[in-house]
């Protein structure tokens, strides 16, 4: 199967600039989006940097008010939709067509467009810091009033988020139709990769929510300029209308951007305990689960607008009831591992502390989900907390995991093992000590989004400022890591790791530009 | 002749020319929106570049069609493609219905039952809101609306008509199939410009106008587009393009026509009728 690659047409490709402004091969794509993640990541990630310098202490240290909601907000917007978001379509890109046999993704061409819309979209949006009255400032969720009076920095979002939409369709289209149609002969739907199970799902998902959010952020354009008033009680409209309409695009987007890391865990954790994935049927049935519930829990976003209590006891239930499947999942990675011949190196170690501490983030999320406690707790840093452990050690660790497990793959080097090692410790002790203190804030009643705050909360708040500097140092080792796997390093092989058996370990490392011409017969 | 082996495209500008144009195009309205007067240019310079690349990118796609480079696979490709396209408009269709159906039915009762807010407002559809004057006339659904119902329901079957006619390589009925399902979207599109036009409320008329204008607004936006397609089928049809077993680009539009078909369904009966 090594000799797979089949010559269609030719390998050669256009050099320099012209080669990634043109391509059309899911490798290249690939690249490109893993590549603009990571500038996202760190550019977002330094935005969060000067959030926590403004709040080591109490008191105005660097910025006003103002400027502090801007760097909240673009830090948010940034990571969901420039950091997360791509990072895992640039795996999808690069291992679908890999691990199903298909020679690229269905709509070449369609691929680079849905890639090069977002650089478009970020220049918009990170564009809105320069424009008169600066970025948008009232938190990602967007909510009007505020963002009805916000300047042309909001206009810009707004475009910027249609853009970033049109790309997040074409893409989730041209996944949903490689997967449905480009399988190797004999790979029938139960017997993919759970990683592209994963990936089936998350495109459905951004198909059916990025264009409610289109038509949501069109409606806060209208009442912005052409004076409808959807979201103004004067004119008969309401505010919190627009919050369903965010929240029901908003909470699938949570999964769109834990399903992929659910994926790459259930790739990563059978390699490294050298046994089968652990109930396959069921992990497919719960994400597919997921998929439909995920479409009737938005409301617990908001338990404290005042909805009715049928509403909250509703919305309540249905959330409670994601923990099913999220709960089935966590305990067949844990019985993959059990009694296997585990070994840790750095994707591993990044998989099972993935493991335990999405699961502090689900269980502070059940916390959340009752809705007397909600009602104490909308708008704290227990919220923050949470959010954090299910996206940042949840979805953005799994990206890291799934970056050292295929960087031997992509470049054909070995990355340095002993760095990997450094940058998980780093990233897993200064994360908890960034993210772990604001659970106690929370409690104590520490509002989010406020760039000053009462004295008792001083302790905790320079704990954390120093643990998220620390955290985000260990990010350069990070891209230092990357970087010198690419340029050079012991020679990976077909196959590093030994308990992989998924097809991309059965090519050369790094792989031919046009992989599986001729499709692998899957037995 | 068909290609054996999935077709893959050679490295393309027409995606990089895409972003650009849709670049250009949003921040030329975002000058506008600002009332600053280089917008409408930049605009219509983005809208310039789009038109070169959707005739650049589509012309390219029919040139392998036509030379026999996609096979089977590559069809379904297509027919999955465009399906989930269609489900994302109805996404997109459905939120504007959600709002509609939210300020109906929730939040306008709503503010009739909170009497320390709104005193005395009661609490009607159609309504321009307590806080807003105004009278006007709502639509009447069984003037022009249900005749716009009857255009496009009879739409719907001369472009099936048309699409027999194409199996049965009998050209002529293709053509007048297509020719009159334009022409009934063209009065359609006609119909509701006067419409608007005679409406003595605007987008600003309160939920009632802004749910009204926004929905009706991106059906019509659709029909138009529609159109467009229809006719670019058309002129591939007088061109001599499509056979009776290979003819996807006219199944597409055709779906694309049903789905607003079915949306205008959806809109004559929340929007002009209940």
């Amino acid at each position: 199967m090594t000799t797979a690659a089949l010559n269609l047409g030719e390998h050669s490709h256009p050099d320099g600039i012209q080669r990634w402004l043109t391509t059309t091969n899911h490798k290249d794509i690939g690249t490109l989006y893993l590549c603009f993640s990571f500038a996202m990541f760190l550019f977002a990630g330094s935005l969060a940097m000067l959030v926590r310098a403004e709040l080591f202490q109490p008191g105005l240290q660097f910025f006003q008010p103002n400027v502090f909601n801007q760097l909240t907000t673009m830090h948010g917007l940034i990571m969901i939709f420039g950091a997360i978001m791509p990072a895992f379509v640039g795996f999808a890109n690069w291992q679908i067509p890999l691990m199903i046999g298909a020679p690229d993704m269905a709509f070449p061409r369609l691929n680079n467009w849905s890639f090069w819309l977002l650089p478009m979209a970020f220049l918009l949006l990170i564009g809105a810091f320069f424009a008169p009255g600066g970025a948008v400032a009232g938190g990602w969720t967007m909510y009007p009033p505020l963002f009805i009076q916000g300047g042309p920095g909001y206009d810009m979002t707004i475009f910027a988020i249609h853009i970033m939409g049109i790309s997040s369709i074409i893409g989730s289209i041209n996944i949903i139709t490689t997967i449905l149609n480009m399988r190797a002969p004999g790979m029938s739907l139960m017997k993919m990769p759970m990683f592209v199970w994963t990936w089936l799902i998350t495109a459905y998902l951004l198909v059916a929510v990025m264009p409610v959010l289109a038509s949501t952020v069109t409606m806060l354009l209208t009442d912005r300029h052409f004076g409808t008033h959807f979201f103004d009680a004067a004119g008969g409209g309401d505010p919190v209308m627009f919050q369903h309409l965010f929240w029901f695009f908003g909470h699938p987007e949570v999964y769109i951007m834990i399903l992929p890391a659910f994926g790459i865990l259930s790739t990563i954790i059978p390699v490294f305990s050298r046994k089968p994935l652990f109930g396959y049927h069921s992990m497919v049935y719960a994400t597919a689960s997921i998929a439909i519930l995920a479409f009737v829990v938005w409301a617990h976003h908001m338990f404290t607008v005042g909805m009715p209590v049928a509403g909250q006891l509703f919305f309540m239930y249905s959330t409670m009831l994601i923990a099913v499947p999220t709960g089935v999942k966590v305990f067949s990675w844990i019985a993959t591992m059990w009694r296997g011949a585990i070994t840790f190196e750095t994707p591993m170690l990044f998989a099972v502390a993935v493991v335990c501490l999405f699961t502090i983030g689900g269980f502070s999320g059940l916390v959340l989900a009752v809705v007397p406690v909600d009602i104490q707790l909308q708008d704290t840093y227990y919220v923050v907390a949470h959010f954090h452990y299910v996206l940042f050690s949840g979805a953005a660790m799994s990206i890291m995991a799934g970056v050292y497990y295929w960087l031997p793959k992509w470049t054909g080097h070995m990355y340095d093992e002993k760095l990997g090692q450094w940058h998980f410790w780093l990233t897993a002790i200064a994360f908890n000590v960034t993210f772990f203190p604001m659970h106690f804030l929370g409690l104590a009643g520490m509002p989010r989004r406020i760039p000053d705050y009462a004295l008792q909360f001083a302790d905790f708040n320079m704990i954390s400022s120093l643990g998220s500097f620390v955290l985000g140092a260990s990010q350069l080792l990070f891209l230092f890591t990357v970087i010198k796997c690419i340029r050079g390093g012991p020679s990976a092989g077909d196959k590093p790791w030994e308990g992989a058996e998924t097809l991309e370990w059965t090519i050369p490392s790094p792989p031919p530009y046009h992989t599986f011409g001729i499709p692998p017969l899957i037995k | 002749m068909k290609a054996s082996h999935y077709y893959l495209p050679a490295p393309s500008w027409w995606p990089i020319v895409g972003s650009i144009a849709l670049l250009t195009l949003a921040s030329g309205f975002i000058l506008l929106l600002q009332h600053i007067s280089a917008g409408p240019y930049l605009m219509t310079v983005g809208g310039l570049i789009l038109a070169v690349m959707l005739f650049g990118w589509f012309g390219a796609v029919i040139r392998e069609s036509i030379t026999g480079k996609f096979n089977g696979q590559v069809d379904v490709s297509y027919r999955w493609g465009m399906s989930w396209f269609i489900f994302s408009e109805v996404m997109f269709f459905a939120a504007l219905f959600g709002a509609l159906f939210y300020a109906r039915n929730l939040s306008v009762p709503w503010l009739g039952e909170t009497p320390l807010l709104w005193p005395g407002y009661k609490a009607t559809w159609p309504t321009v809101g307590p806080g807003l004057h105004g009278q006007f006339t709502p639509t009447a659904a069984w003037g022009i609306p249900a005749i716009n119902t009857l255009i496009l329901l009879i739409s719907g079957a001369t472009v099936t008509w048309a699409h027999w006619g194409l199996k049965r390589a009998n050209r002529l009925q293709l053509k007048i199939g297509l020719i009159f399902t334009i022409s009934l979207g063209v009065i359609f599109i006609g119909l509701q410009a006067h419409e608007y036009f005679s409406n003595d409320f605007s987008l600003k008329t309160g939920i009632y106008g802004a749910t009204f204008y926004l929905l009706t607004g991106f059906h019509g936006a659709h029909v138009s587009l529609g159109v467009i397609m229809l006719s670019v089928i058309l002129g591939r049809v007088l061109a001599g393009h499509f056979t009776e077993n290979s003819h996807f680009a006219f199944e597409a539009v055709s779906w694309y026509w049903h789905f607003v078909d079915v949306v205008w369904l959806l809109l004559f009966v929340f929007v002009y009728w209940l």
